[in-house]
Formats: structure tokens, C-alpha cells, sequence
């Protein structure tokens, strides 16, 4: 819990993350690992929170087709997820359930199968021919995934997806981050970065903190933070809409791009793409398409009943790739934003957090690709 | 997909009252409600009740007929037995028989009246152990009645009701146990003055207090700690609680609980309107204009669903709803509307009159609101009292938090039993007033829903998704149960 | 599964009586009652076990609000015991843990609906 001489922004840290979602506090857990003494300032109960509306997917297939950097660190990320899932379970006792047994992308029809395959196979050519899928017809499909429905096209399979719980990895996350002694501050949102003397003031309603450095990882709130410290983040809000269902027994064997069961028998629905503002709320007529698909997919979900339904805001750059940067006129104020932060968790905690700490990897992260300034 | 000027959820007294004012005022009115009988929970089956004897229930309930006989008007659509799953601004999507559709409205009055308060204690999920609710809505429908050892517990009128028309029906009882802290006689003093305008209610305690000393009930007062024991097979044997400086002990089979009433504001939440901490009645209630409108233009509220005033109030309030939409919706003159207004308005003051008195003397004991540690909160996702206090403790921002990081909250009633208790929780355990901590974000479904279902308005659309990856969407709704039919 | 019936039915006004079956046998039930009603009239439960810790539980509120009397109802897996009115022939079973999804997932169900028929 915040201290009254927290509040008054007097206990020092070396550095603080601005957002608690999962990307502030995966860089946040990175350098508190590093030795750092570390903030975190997060919005309240009702912040839109992609974190807890996510589908929970660590997720390497068809990522970074036009990008293949991106891809590149997407794959690492989930190289390093073992990592990472097993030191949060040492350290808090929580078990994230994360499987990283491989995940299917189903289609409907024969021309969208086509049309990923296609696109697989030139992710295959960009990255010399190191890039594990397989194309499954119905039949072979049916092998991996029996619930499957009769009508669809087939899929793409990716060795190296999994998935993971969301809301657990929040909790554990929170809670590591609180036993190694790091500040939460749930007061936010901040409305200025003021920088002075090589350090920085942060300003939110009724108070202000100094701090040394800052993190930029407030989702959405990065677009107008990060025009204070001379960075460019034009991002705009991307709903997806997430159905979900009550547990049931076991029924799927393997995490999808649309469906995923998770280790308690829930059943998730998603996603749709709508560029909607900011509104997280749900219209009848996607979950209904939704619903349907996923009935197409899976017809033994026609007769599971639906609990609750989410609209989460994706945090879009133009392009869909993250935006890694420093500042060049206010060194020492970093940017990290995207809209894969389960997925980009564990290189979240480990490499992008020993750049920030100061370790020269940024080539080797291949940052510069990552940079704000290519809008 | 069909349009009314006015969709009326909830056919209780509220709801029915509504829709016959709107309708004599010409408007098209949807009335709908999840039971195949209108009457709401007060007035539940009145049109065909189950007890031969009518003395059991009294005439409180068999007021309702006039109600019911009274909705056989040609602008009124009754929508029964539908399930409502999700509410916009101007439509709503339902389920009859297994079969989703889609009604539009012009208004909508949301009259879906109140739920029990929660009573968390330790076993309270065992087996036999029900609510005083539960038990009439058995003799009204059933003309069921508990039978073997029976003890009735808690604080607020309906127990004392309960007890009376359970034993006018010949059931022995145990004991009625009175868990209204002692201080509470004190602290409703201050509301006299308007008891005393509600001296018909006072008399109507005082006479049930009688009764039930004539058919010699055991009636215990500054009764405290409840614990409900189970036998080997988990099914409910016995009570134990404080008293008198002691722990004692009671064989039971059935205990029926009860802590008063307080709105259902699921409804009400998932649109989004504002709602505020009743701080005497220790709930939230929407914010609400003087005619039941809430802060979302176009959607009232009425009945106990805005704040708790009972049946008559509710029936008053319906009406009151009701003229205003018409007025709106240019089916009601500006005078005969305001003259309308003034006298309802009158008769609701007075009938609410005793409120302060009771909300102050059955506001229930600390114990109720904010459980023990080993007590279970959530009883779909069996979270105890005490990881939400810890959760709250570690930092935890607020109740949407706590939801997603324990999970209460998130089984199919949807946060009904535990959402006020964690707020309170909370409040407590990071020392923050309710208001502040906040409530559940709610959102549609309002019940739980079959996909099937949900999937079955993908073909009911006029146009097509916005979603540009999703595929043609196929009609795919059906329980085989309606077909069977 | 308890046999002896914690509760008894009063004098009631005429009705028609339903049979339907719980756990494999009849049960006599009041025309326009509830199935949750219906069962503990006829003294059977507990109605399910949950899903976090196969404890005990049944009906609690009767009125829709606590989901304590989910039930299979004619095949409907996690239905509302007390929100479902009885019919003639009915077969309702017990839950126990987590709810089963039907495991025959063939080809009638999911293409061949005509469009708008549940309009």
C-alpha cells in the first residue's frame, strides 16, 4: 500500500513505470531484478485495462509477417516465457498455467486458409526457412482438436504457441512486485512529466513525485505522455471484443486464435477488430457474429452458456508493431508500448529491461526498427 | 425486429402498474418478465396461488389480483417467460423457449424490483439452509412448506411475516431468531416522527409480534455468530450461535435466513447509470430524477429496484414512470400530467414515511456486511472474506481488481451474492468509504446465456458486422427442449 | 441422497399433477411449479456439487438470483432449477463438479439451419 510520504512523493526510486498493466509491470519486475529501486504509478479500480481484457494468448504464428524483427522478438519472448513463468512461481507460489504445447489458427473457408498459408510460407522465406508451421486439413485437424466442427476449411498449426492466464499473471506479477519492495501508487492517471536537472516531476490530480527516470507504459495514455518528453506515439484504440463462457470439462485440447478454454474450463470468445474510440463496451450485433463463428468452429459450444462479454481497447501504433525508444531530448525517459504484452512479457522483464538499465543491446534487440520516429 | 414506445422489464407491481398507465395513455407497451405469470416475487402467482387457504399469505398478497386482472389491455404485449440478456438504449435482446430476439423501444422502465440482501456466514452453503424469500416463494407457488426441525433467522419484516404465515399454515418452528443488534432500538429513534406517519405499518409489526407470541413461537432476540453445522453427508443438521453471553445449539433441517431486501441494480449497472451509496440502507441505488428517470436519458426505474419502498410504493411509482414517458412521448398534456404527478407523489411520500425508522432499526449487523476471514463470499468461485481483505490489504484497487485477481464474482450469478459484501470488504480493509471503492463493473449478459442463443441474432441483423474477418454468420439458435414442445 | 422430504405440501387449490424424473426416477410434481420445488418436494439433493470443490449444495433463493440450483434440465446442462417450470416426461439430473459439454459434435447442427427461422 502507498505511504503517506509516498503520497507526498518523497520516498525515493530510481526509476517509475507509468502504468500498471502488464507491459509496466514486466519492464517494472525487469529492473527491480537488475538492482533498481522502482515506482510503479497506475490508474484505479477502473482503468481501461487491456491487461485484464486480453485472451491471454503467448502467441508466435503469422506475428511480424511484414516485420520480421518483430517476429523475431515475439519468438524470443516466447523462448524466455518458461523462464519467466517459473520464476514468478517460485517467487509468489502463483502458477500463471502457462502451456506452450502449440496453437492452431482455424479457418472457415478454403480461400482464407490459402491466404495464411500463403503468408506463413513467406514468413518462412523472410527467416530462411526457420520457421516451424504446419497447414492441417480437416481430417488432420480433427486429430488434434476432435471437437472441431464439420464445416470448416482447416488450419495452420504453430509449434511454439501457448497460452497462459492472464489474470493470474497479473496477480503474480502485482504481488512479486510488491514482496521485492516496489512502490505501487494507484493514484494515477499522470497528466504531466515536467523534466528538471536531469530528473523528472511527474503531476497527477493533488500530487507530484520526482523521479530519476521514467518508463512510458500507460497503454493508450503513452500518445499524449510521450509528446512531454519529445517522443512520438500515435496510437490509436482498437476494441476486441471477448466473449466468455461458463467452465466446462476439458474440450479443447490446444489454444486458437479464437478460442481458447483456459485451466479452469472457461471458454474465451474472440476477437474482433472495430476502430470504435474509447469505448470498451460490446455491441450486440459482433458478439453475435462472434458467437456464431465459434459455434462453427466448435458446435459442441452452442449449448454452453456465456457469463460475461468484454470490450478491451487494443493499443494500436499504425503499423500494429510496438514503439521501443529513449528520448533523445530528455535521455533517461523511455517509451514501451504495444498491444502484445502477454506475449512480449518475458522479453519485457529481460532484454527490454537490461536496455533500460543500461546495458548496450539495443542492436541486438534491433530497437531502432522499433523506433517512434518512423510515423 | 419489433418496436414498442415502451419496454417494461419486470411484471411486478411496479412493472404491471406501468404498463397499464402507459397503455391507457395510447402508448404500445412490451411488458416482459421471466416468469410465465405476472406478479412479480410479492405478488408471484397471485393470478392462480397454490395455498387453498388464503388466511396463510393474508390480504397484503391478495391485493395483487386487482393488478393482474388489470393488464388484459389490447396496447399491452406480454412477454412472458423471456429472459432478458442485454439491454441498449434502444433495444434489448431476450430469450423465450431457447430463442433469442430483439425488441426496440423508445423508453424503457426497468422494473425489476429487489433482491435479498445477502446473508454470508459460516455455512451459509450448506444444504437446508435457504432464504426467508425462498420460503414464501414456495408457499405461493408450490403451496410447499418446510417440514421437520425449522429454524427462521436474521432481522427485518419479512422474517417476522415468514414466521406468521409459516405457522398460520400449522409449521412448527424451532425458534425465530432476532439478529437486530440491541443498539439499533436506539439509533431508529430518531425516525419516530415518521413511524409515527406510518403508524399502519408499526401497527402491522406490532400485531405480527402478537401472533406470534399467541401460537407460542420461540422468538430470541440479540441473537449473533451463526453457524450452520452440516451432518457427515453435508446436509444441514443444526445451528449454532451466540447469546446471552453463551454459545448455543439448535437441531434443525431447514434454516431460512434473511437480512432485508436491497435493489437489483445489475440492469441498471450494465447500461451504465450512475448509482450512489445509501448509507442507511447500506446499498447502492441508481441516481434517479423525481419521476424514476435514471442518468441515461430514456431508461426509468421504478419500484424497489431504485431504493427500497415496498409494494404500493412500487405500484405508485410505476404509474408516476409511467405518466412522465407519456408526457414525454407527447401522449399526456403538461397539466394533466403535472396534477398526475402532485398527487402520486403525495401518496408515495406518505407510504414512505416509515423508511428512516426501519432502515435504521433492520440495518443489519456488522457480521452480515463484512464476514469473518473463514467465511465464504463468493459461493460460485468459493472465495472466503478473507483473500479479498488480504487482496485489498496488498494494494488491490479496487473490486474489478479483486474480480480478476481471485475470481469472485465471476461464476454464473454474475456477482449477485457477493458483489456488496466485497465492496464492503474492501472499504473496510483499505479504510475507504464504499462510494469511493466502487462496485463490479456489470456487463451483458445480465444472465447467463447460451452461445447458441447469442449466435442467433447473428442472422437477425440489418446489416452486416463491422468486423471484417468474421465469416457470413450462420442462424444457429435452438434448444432442442422448445422443439420438443 | 436424502429420501425423507424436508418439506410438506399444504392444502392447495386444484391442479394438474406432472411426473418427471429425477436421477432415473419419478417424481410427482404441481402443474405451473418449479422443477427446484418439485425436487425438494419429493425430499432428493443435494442438487449439484460445485466446481471448485464438489461441495454440496441446493435450491438457496428460489427467484434466479444465486445459481445454487443449476440442474440438468431435458439435456440442458447448468439450467436454472428454479426458474424452469415442470413438464410432463421432464428428465433432470444432478450435477457433480464441473458441467459436461455434449460430447457428439456431427454434422446436423451447425450449417443447415435455414436463415431467420428464429425470427
Amino acid at each position: 500500500m502507498m505511504s503517506a510520504a509516498a503520497k507526498m512523493g518523497r520516498v525515493e526510486a530510481d526509476i517509475t513505470v507509468i502504468g500498471g498493466g502488464l507491459v509496466g509491470l514486466a519492464v517494472a519486475l525487469g529492473l527491480q531484478d537488475r538492482g533498481l529501486r522502482v515506482a510503479v504509478v497506475d490508474e484505479g479500480d477502473l482503468a481501461l485495462r487491456a491487461s485484464r481484457g486480453n485472451f491471454g494468448l503467448v502467441w508466435v504464428q503469422g506475428k511480424g509477417d511484414t516485420c520480421p524483427a518483430y517476429a523475431r522478438l515475439s519468438r524470443r519472448s516466447a523462448r524466455l516465457w518458461g523462464d519467466f513463468a517459473a520464476g514468478l512461481q517460485e517467487s509468489t507460489g502463483i502458477d500463471v498455467q502457462l502451456t506452450q504445447r502449440g496453437g492452431l489458427f482455424i479457418c472457415l473457408e478454403q480461400d482464407e486458409l490459402q491466404k495464411r498459408v500463403d503468408m506463413l510460407e513467406s514468413m518462412r522465406r523472410q527467416h530462411d526457412g526457420d520457421y516451424p508451421f504446419e497447414v492441417l486439413d480437416p481430417a488432420a485437424l480433427r486429430d488434434k482438436e476432435p471437437a472441431v466442427g464439420p464445416t470448416v476449411a482447416g488450419a495452420t498449426w504453430g509449434p511454439e504457441d501457448g497460452h497462459v492466464n492472464p489474470l493470474l499473471l497479473m496477480r503474480a506479477m502485482v504481488q512479486r512486485f510488491l514482496d521485492a519492495g516496489g512502490q505501487l501508487l494507484t493514484d494515477g492517471p499522470v497528466e504531466r512529466i515536467e523534466s528538471h536537472n536531469g530528473a523528472f516531476r511527474l503531476q497527477g490530480a493533488g500530487w507530484t513525485r520526482e523521479t530519476g527516470r521514467v518508463v512510458l507504459a500507460a497503454g493508450l495514455g503513452n500518445k499524449s505522455l510521450a509528446a512531454q518528453v519529445g517522443l512520438n506515439a500515435p496510437l490509436e484504440p482498437n476494441r476486441g471484443q471477448v466473449l466468455i463462457a461458463e467452465r466446462v470439462q476439458p474440450l479443447l485440447n490446444y489454444p486458437n486464435g479464437h478460442v481458447r478454454q483456459t485451466a479452469e474450463g472457461t471458454i474465451q470468445c474472440g476477437d474482433s477488430k472495430e476502430d470504435v474510440g474509447f469505448d470498451c463496451g460490446t455491441t450486440t450485433e459482433v458478439e453475435a457474429a462472434i458467437a456464431a463463428r465459434a459455434i462453427r468452429m466448435f458446435p459442441a459450444l452452442e449449448q454452453v452458456r456465456l457469463v460475461r462479454s468484454w470490450g478491451a481497447l487494443r493499443v494500436m501504433t499504425p503499423d500494429g508493431y510496438p514503439i521501443y525508444q529513449q528520448s533523445e531530448s530528455h535521455p533517461g525517459a523511455y517509451l514501451v508500448t504495444c498491444h502484445s504484452g502477454v506475449t512480449l512479457a518475458a522479453v519485457h522483464a529481460g532484454p527490454i529491461a537490461d536496455w533500460i538499465a543500461g546495458e548496450n543491446n539495443a542492436g541486438e534487440l534491433e530497437l531502432e526498427v522499433f523506433h517512434g520516429d518512423r510515423f | 425486429m419489433n418496436h414498442y414506445d415502451l419496454a417494461i422489464i419486470g411484471a411486478g407491481p411496479a412493472g404491471m402498474a406501468a404498463a397499464v398507465t402507459a397503455a391507457e395513455s395510447g402508448l404500445q407497451v412490451a411488458l416482459i418478465d421471466e416468469q410465465a405469470r405476472p406478479g412479480g416475487q410479492i405478488y408471484r402467482n397471485v393470478g392462480s396461488p397454490a395455498l387453498r387457504q388464503r388466511e396463510i399469505l393474508g390480504p397484503d398478497y391478495y391485493a395483487g389480483e386487482r393488478l393482474v386482472e388489470a393488464l388484459d389491455h389490447p396496447q399491452i404485449t406480454d412477454f412472458s417467460g423471456a429472459m432478458v440478456w442485454e439491454v441498449r438504449t434502444d433495444t434489448l435482446c431476450l430469450t423465450v423457449d431457447g430463442q433469442s430476439r430483439q425488441i426496440g423501444f423508445q423508453r424503457l422502465l426497468i422494473a425489476t424490483g429487489a433482491q435479498e440482501r445477502p446473508v454470508p456466514f459460516p455455512g451459509w452453503t450448506t444444504p437446508g439452509v435457504m432464504t426467508c424469500g425462498a420460503a414464501q416463494i414456495m408457499l405461493k407457488t408450490s403451496g410447499l412448506a418446510p417440514n421437520g426441525p425449522l429454524i427462521i433467522a436474521g432481522s427485518g419484516p419479512l422474517l417476522l411475516l415468514i414466521a406468521c404465515q409459516l405457522s398460520r399454515a400449522g409449521v412448527e418452528i424451532e425458534a425465530l431468531l432476532e439478529t437486530t443488534p440491541r443498539r439499533r432500538y436506539l439509533e431508529s429513534l430518531s425516525a419516530w416522527p415518521g413511524a409515527l406517519r406510518g403508524w399502519r405499518y408499526l401497527l402491522k409489526g406490532a400485531s405480527m409480534l402478537a401472533e406470534l407470541r399467541r401460537r407460542g413461537v420461540k422468538h430470541l432476540t440479540g441473537v449473533s455468530q451463526l453457524r450452520a453445522e452440516a451432518d457427515a453427508e453435508g446436509q444441514l443438521c443444526g445451528l449454532s450461535y451466540h447469546r446471552g453471553g453463551h454459545q448455543q445449539r439448535l437441531d434443525c433441517a431447514t434454516l431460512l435466513v434473511h437480512q432485508g431486501v436491497v435493489p437489483n441494480v445489475q440492469l441498471s449497472r450494465s447500461i451504465g447509470a450512475a448509482h450512489d451509496w445509501d448509507e442507511v440502507q447500506q446499498c447502492w441505488r441508481p441516481r434517479l430524477d423525481p419521476y424514476g428517470e435514471t442518468t441515461q436519458a430514456g431508461v426509468f426505474i421504478a419500484g424497489d429496484g431504485g431504493g427500497i419502498g415496498g409494494a404500493l410504493v412500487a405500484e405508485l411509482q410505476g404509474r408516476r414512470a409511467a405518466n412522465r414517458i407519456a408526457n414525454q412521448l407527447s401522449r399526456l398534456g403538461a397539466t394533466e400530467f403535472e396534477h398526475r404527478a402532485n398527487s402520486l407523489q403525495r401518496q408515495i411520500d406518505f407510504q414512505l414515511a416509515i423508511r428512516p425508522f426501519l432502515d435504521r432499526l433492520y440495518r443489519p449487523a456488522d457480521e452480515f456486511l463484512r464476514p469473518s476471514d473463514e467465511t465464504l463470499v463468493c459461493r460460485c468461485e468459493e472465495v472466503r472474506a478473507g483473500e479479498i481483505r488480504q487482496l485489498a490489504r496488498g494494494g488491490c484497487a479496487g473490486p474489478n481488481q479483486a474480480k480478476a485477481f481471485s475470481r469472485a464474482g465471476m461464476g454464473p450469478c454474475q456477482g449477485r451474492l457477493c458483489g456488496l459484501t466485497v465492496s464492503q470488504l474492501m472499504a473496510e480493509a483499505s479504510d475507504r468509504p464504499v462510494a469511493e471503492v466502487g462496485y463490479y463493473n456489470i456487463r451483458s449478459p445480465i444472465k447467463p446465456v447460451t452461445l447458441g442463443e447469442v449466435a442467433g441474432l447473428a442472422a437477425d441483423q440489418d446489416q452486416q458486422p463491422q468486423a471484417p474477418q468474421i465469416a457470413e454468420p450462420s442462424a444457429v439458435s435452438n434448444y432442442q427442449r422448445s422443439v420438443s414442445r | 441422497m436424502a429420501t425423507v422430504s424436508n418439506f410438506k405440501r399444504l392444502p392447495a387449490n386444484a391442479a394438474a399433477e406432472v411426473c418427471i424424473w429425477v436421477e432415473g426416477q419419478p417424481v410427482t410434481a404441481r402443474e405451473g411449479e418449479s422443477v427446484a420445488a418439485a425436487v425438494l418436494a419429493a425430499g432428493l439433493g443435494p442438487t449439484r456439487t460445485t466446481p471448485v470443490s464438489d461441495s454440496a449444495r441446493s435450491p438457496y433463493c428460489m427467484m434466479g438470483v444465486c445459481f445454487e440450483c443449476l440442474m440438468e434440465i431435458d439435456g440442458q446442462a447448468n439450467s436454472q432449477g428454479c426458474m424452469t417450470a415442470v413438464e410432463e416426461g421432464m428428465q433432470v439430473r444432478f450435477q457433480r463438479g464441473i458441467r459436461a459439454v455434449p460430447a457428439d459434435t456431427d454434422t446436423e447442427k451447425s450449417t443447415e439451419k435455414e436463415a431467420g427461422e428464429n425470427r
